[in-house]
């Protein structure tokens, strides 16, 4: 067999996958009834919804007529790098404080780029960490950890 | 005369020192992003949304509006002297507007936008002004049924005019609704979908959906395309209209700016649907269609006004019904409810001063812009040398300190993170992620509806059909669907959405 619009039958099994998730969660819910709905109501009509609607879907993708030819292509670079960026400066910013974490997030997301050089993103980062500084910490003076937890007793 | 005086108390607000600077800021930041392709207004609002917190809701209001509609002036204007379209809603402008340039007619094609955008700024004030009291009135009738069936019209409009394949986009509605009701149920307490995790108890934050979706999603897309910029220079000379070119785009100025107003109304409209019709409008209308794509200046007045005119009055039903017909005013209705205002009817009656004072900063800002742009273009075009590879860093610091300034948590952070990966699949598989916004923003007002309804009606669902109101919006929503899913007027929908890419 073959799947003649990959990109519609994936997003059949992605709203299959979403509309299954929300039923099941749902059941745990309180149902009621038409006249009384529960909070688990709603969300199980739309979840029963989804999986009907993304069945048509997946099953049009299979052997539809129209649809969007050729596999998806993926580059994970960008994508796993400015993720990894992200996440990393929501982990690190406590610990290290704004200043160190928003240098450490320009230095790692600028080599999600293909135009990536080491000076150039140096720059940069001294550069966005010194208008952090000015804009959001002393001008729009926003409550966060600026200096790293080890330094700010003594600064 | 009301309107007169409620005009008045529109300026009064308007005209302090301060939020006439924010209407500045906002017209420049939008003016600025229209320039920079690859940046629009929604990604704008989502990255700026957490700094307007600290801001009266009135000058945040005025700002993000400034954003909107300011962008709006900036697309054209890359769109006429590089070819590159800085917004999706000037795309058409490349078509005429770059042509113009090439012949040395770059000046006479950003006069005209300007004033185009202008007049239609100002007319589409008026039609918010007009529109707004009576309109707030009928909703005022409005019961829980007339509500749910208006919210499935406007989420079905949104499918209708939306490209793409209408399946998904139902999709994506049902998806948004379901994401929003993660959290606490408003009706009996419990907690929905919440997998034990605290931070949701309050539901999945606006701030981190939009911006994982549209802002650092686009910046991933971005990196991927690998796109280099190159900039054509072409030379500015005289920045006066001739005779002839403002007999030739006067009433093309009128017809986009009508067309665009009732576009920005309808749900699902916008400014780039209508600056799309106003081109074909133009093109329909015209004696010698031919001389369009080769320069012709009603080519570029048509779809600047209409794009213009349809971001104005798109606020009327967000500020009159509580409906958001677009992403965009998806994004405003979310920026009113962090600032503790519920967009709706009830926002003129309890809010005049907010209310007012929004409509006349929309027109002080056209004419800040038009002040300001004609003369700045030159700033504005160099501004597209800054290579993209020092821009999204800055873009990711300023959305990272945003979203941990909402609730002062990383949890945001990551979260926001997620919805990155999730908009990321969505563009893989080509699934618009704009009606999952508006089903987002709808969902919790739209089961509230269903649910008062049907208990009002003890469980009969008739009564969605047996009030007036509300079988009208359900049969204008069917009509829509039926309208689209009949042949003939498919191979259009169809043809239209092509010709957009393939001029892209």
């Amino acid at each position: 067999m073959r799947i003649r619009h990959p990109k519609d039958f994936l997003t059949g099994v992605m709203f299959v996958f979403f509309g299954a998730a929300a039923m099941a969660l749902s059941s745990g819910l309180t149902i009621g009834g038409a006249a009384k709905m529960g909070p688990g109501y709603f969300p199980l009509v739309l979840g029963g919804f989804m999986v009907v609607l993304g069945s048509v879907i997946l099953l049009r993708g299979i052997a539809g007529a129209q649809g969007s030819p050729g596999w998806p292509i993926l580059q994970l670079k960008p994508v796993a790098i400015i993720l990894v960026a992200v996440v990393l400066f929501s982990q690190i910013l406590k610990p290290l404080g704004l200043l160190l974490s928003t240098a450490v997030l320009v230095v790692l997301a600028s080599r999600a780029s293909h135009e990536f050089r080491w000076k150039e993103a140096l720059l940069n980062a001294a550069a966005l960490t010194a208008i952090v500084l000015v804009v959001f910490v002393y001008f729009l003076d926003f409550q966060m950890p600026v200096w790293p937890s080890f330094l700010s007793g003594r600064l | 005369m009301e309107l007169l005086s409620n005009l008045a108390l529109g300026f009064q607000t308007a005209v302090t020192p301060m939020n006439l600077l924010y209407c500045l800021v906002g017209a420049l930041i939008g003016t600025l992003i229209g320039v920079l392709p690859g940046i629009g207004p929604v990604q704008t609002i989502a990255i700026l949304l957490p700094t307007t917190f600290a801001l009266p809701p009135v000058s945040a209001l005025i700002m993000l509006a400034g954003i909107y509609y300011g962008a709006q002036y900036g697309g054209s204007t890359t769109s006429i002297l590089v070819n590159v379209p800085g917004e999706a809603s000037s795309v058409v402008t490349c078509l005429d507007g770059h042509q113009m340039a090439r012949q040395g007619r770059a000046g006479a094609a950003l006069t005209i936008s300007a004033l185009g955008s202008f007049a239609a700024g100002s007319f589409a004030t008026l039609v918010l002004a007009v529109l707004a009291v009576p309109l707030s009135e009928l909703a005022f009738q409005f019961g829980p049924a007339e509500y749910f069936s208006l919210m499935v019209f406007g989420l079905i409009g949104s499918v209708v005019l939306a490209s793409g394949s209408m399946l998904k986009a139902v999709g994506m509605i049902v998806l948004g609704l379901l994401l929003g009701m993660i959290g606490t149920d408003v009706t009996s307490g419990a907690h929905r979908f919440t997998f034990g995790i605290p931070e949701l108890a309050d539901g999945v934050g606006f701030v981190s959906l939009a911006m994982g979706l549209f802002g650092i999603c686009d910046i991933i897309n971005s990196l991927e395309k690998r796109e280099t910029r190159d900039i054509l220079k072409s030379k500015l000379t005289g920045l006066w209209l001739k005779k002839e070119d403002l007999r030739m785009a006067a009433p093309a100025v009128l017809r986009g700016t009508l067309c665009g107003s009732l576009l920005g109304i309808l749900p699902g409209g916008g400014a780039i649907i209508s600056s799309f019709t106003a081109y074909m409008i133009e093109k329909k209308c015209a004696r010698d269609p031919e001389r369009f794509g080769q320069g012709d200046i009603r080519g570029v007045a048509a779809p600047e006004s209409a794009n213009n005119a349809a971001a104005q009055t798109s606020f009327v039903p967000l500020l009159t019904l509580g409906i958001p017909p677009n992403v965009i005013l998806a994004m405003m209705a979310g920026a009113m409810m962090i600032h503790g205002i519920q967009p709706g009817p009830r926002v003129i009656t309890s809010n005049p001063a907010l209310f007012w004072g929004v409509i006349v900063s929309m027109w002080l800002g056209n004419v800040i812009l038009v002040v300001l742009n004609l003369p700045l273009v030159g700033i504005w075009v160099r501004l597209l040398s800054v290579p993209y590879r020092l821009l999204y860093p800055a873009i990711l610091v300023f959305c990272c300190i945003g979203l941990y300034s909402v609730n002062n948590n990383t949890f945001d952070i990551g979260l926001t993170a997620l919805c990155g990966l999730l908009g990321y699949v969505f563009h893989k598989l080509e699934c618009e992620p704009a009606p999952l916004i508006l089903g987002f923003v709808l969902g919790p007002m739209l089961e509230e509806n269903l649910r008062r309804g049907m208990l009002l009606s003890r469980g009969d669902p008739s009564v969605f059909f047996t009030r007036p109101l509300s079988l009208v919006f359900l049969v204008l929503a069917a009509g829509m669907l039926i309208a689209v899913a009949l042949p003939a007027i498919r191979r259009g929908r169809e043809r239209a959405f092509k010709e957009d890419y393939t001029n892209v």
